[in-house]
């Protein structure tokens, strides 16, 4: 791809970039501070193992990936009940079609964290004999799931429009009813173009999982926080980003991976489906 | 029972104010092989999407073998069963190879077993030399080879009547001649079949009746000698005559 030449100016460029970078941080006022706040590699480790007063930011992360798992389970599920609900045609279903789309409108409009607040000290509020006694952990893992479903919802029904009206026609033609022909025909197809925006949208969530910290539960973010009031050290911020970072690049990677996977696929067959 | 296979009196069908077909009386006997001709635009598609019910007619009754499909609270889906269609475009389904996407009907829509769908499935291949392409994906097909796919797929639903929808209008020209065949010996084998075609030579051959339909009516028909030799109407004889004009008869 790239020339002799080509991989020659590349690297020049590199270099003058980053070296530019580099020197506009080492001749700020104030990089020996923040270096030794944020940068301190004892102290990373520190908050990262754990101390008798502040909990591992490690063990804490623990806390997130688990949240994430069971969140991704369900959103998967429940956004294709909402995207389904939503593409039945029918003047009888319309009444469904228009939760489905208030139900979109309202949850990817508000914002994450006020409906962890809401969800999070609300629903305890209630007084309710099995919905007010949960730990801050479900609350904020419903508030995701609530959330990241209408994303997901919109992403899965891209999907489902995308599938040309005449599979439907075909599938219908050979007797199929309504729902095989959404069933075997137009929902596996659908999924299939939509991984990509999907695996997009599960990063997403990955690290929005942070934000269940205001409810107290002490997940990565949380830990972080304790260390570094209790130390005035920002270390383990970093430490936590990179364990955020560290386990979305693999995700981020392997949708690359798909997109490239399915546009080969596509050039093969010369755009013809 | 006797009489024909596929009755249309007095079929209306507009798309807004655009009258797409305009009281359409045709009857099809059965083991009849009947093509339609005439101009993009004149009906042809929509006649047959009317016949499967993929289209609602506005007025009028279509018969399949006695039964009323246009009646109300007719079962569209069991009507489906009953006649086959095949489309310009294939309209394989991807996802699926071969074996499954003519297994899918008779699986799901006529409850089959699995292991009876794939027999009745693989005989048809068989039959249509495609046995060697039943776990190939329809990507990895010519276009020949998937519109016989798609022809088999209607088959395994053993319709009793077939409705070929312009089949050969989207191949390269060296691969008409492979599905036409496929055609040719459904017709030798009695199939009823209602066909719009563009190619006259075929509908010459295969045909017993020809229809040349006009501005949403049938303006003509007779047997093909009758229509191609000695047109009566002056629309159809100014059809034929591009057509002529245009080497293509």
């Amino acid at each position: 791809m790239l020339g002799g030449r080509g991989v020659l100016v590349s690297t020049a460029s590199t270099i003058v970039f980053f070296g530019a970078l580099v020197l506009l941080v080492a001749l700020s006022p104030g990089v020996q501070l923040v270096g030794e706040r944020f940068f301190s590699l004892d102290d990373m480790v520190r908050s990262l193992q754990g101390t008798e007063t502040s909990p591992s930011v490690l063990g804490a992360f623990w806390l997130n990936v688990r949240i994430f798992l069971v969140a991704e389970v369900v959103i998967l599920v429940f956004a294709l009940l909402i995207a389904v609900v939503r593409s039945i045609p029918g003047p009888v279903f319309f009444p469904f079609r228009l939760v489905a789309v208030g139900y979109v409108d309202f949850f990817r409009g508000v914002p994450l964290i006020l409906l962890i607040y809401m969800i999070g000290f609300g629903v305890p509020g209630l007084g309710l004999q099995l919905f007010s006694n949960q730990s801050p952990v479900v609350y904020g893992t419903v508030a995701l799931i609530l959330v990241y479903s209408a994303y997901v919802a919109e992403v899965y029904r891209a999907g489902i429009d995308s599938v040309h009206e005449s599979q439907v026609a075909a599938a219908r033609s050979l007797g199929l009813t309504r729902w095989q022909a959404l069933r075997f025909v137009v929902l596996p197809q659908a999924v299939r173009r939509v991984v990509p925006p999907l695996l997009n949208d599960f990063i997403g969530l990955q690290k929005d999982t942070a934000l269940i910290s205001v409810l107290g539960p002490i997940e990565a973010a949380r830990s972080a926080f304790i260390y570094s009031a209790e130390n005035f050290n920002y270390a383990p911020y970093i430490v936590a980003s990179l364990l955020f970072v560290l386990v979305t690049i693999p995700l981020a990677r392997f949708t690359d991976r798909l997109i490239a996977r399915d546009r080969a696929r596509r050039a093969a067959t010369g755009g013809v489906r | 029972m006797t009489g024909p296979a596929l009755i249309l009196e007095r079929v209306n069908k507009s798309f807004g104010l655009n009258r797409v077909l305009v009281g359409v009386d045709l009857q099809v006997a059965r083991h009849e092989v009947v093509c339609l001709i005439g101009a993009s635009g004149s009906g042809k598609s929509t006649l047959l999407k009317c016949v499967n019910l993929v289209e609602p007619v506005d007025s009028g009754r279509i018969v399949v073998e006695g039964d009323e499909i246009t009646a109300p609270n007719v079962d569209v889906n069991r009507v489906r069963r009953r006649i086959g269609i095949v489309f310009q475009a294939f309209n394989l389904f991807p996802h699926m190879d071969v074996l499954r996407n003519i297994t899918l009907g008779p699986r799901q829509a006529l409850r089959l077993s699995q292991s009876e769908a794939e027999r009745r499935a693989d005989e048809l291949l068989d039959r249509f030399g495609l046995a060697d392409k039943r776990a190939e994906f329809p990507d990895r097909l010519s276009g020949g080879q998937q519109q016989r796919v798609a022809i088999v797929r209607a088959l395994a639903m053993q319709p009793e009547v077939m409705l070929l929808d312009e089949v050969t209008s989207a191949l390269d020209p060296e691969l008409v001649a492979e599905v036409l065949n496929v055609i040719r010996e459904l017709a030798s084998e009695g199939m009823t079949m209602l066909i719009a075609t563009h190619e006259m030579g075929f509908a010459r051959d295969i045909a017993h009746r020809v229809c040349f339909l006009d501005e949403g009516h049938i303006a003509e028909e007779g047997a093909p000698a009758q229509i191609f030799t000695e047109p009566q109407n002056p629309r159809t004889q100014r059809f034929l005559q591009r057509i002529i004009d245009a080497g293509r008869l």
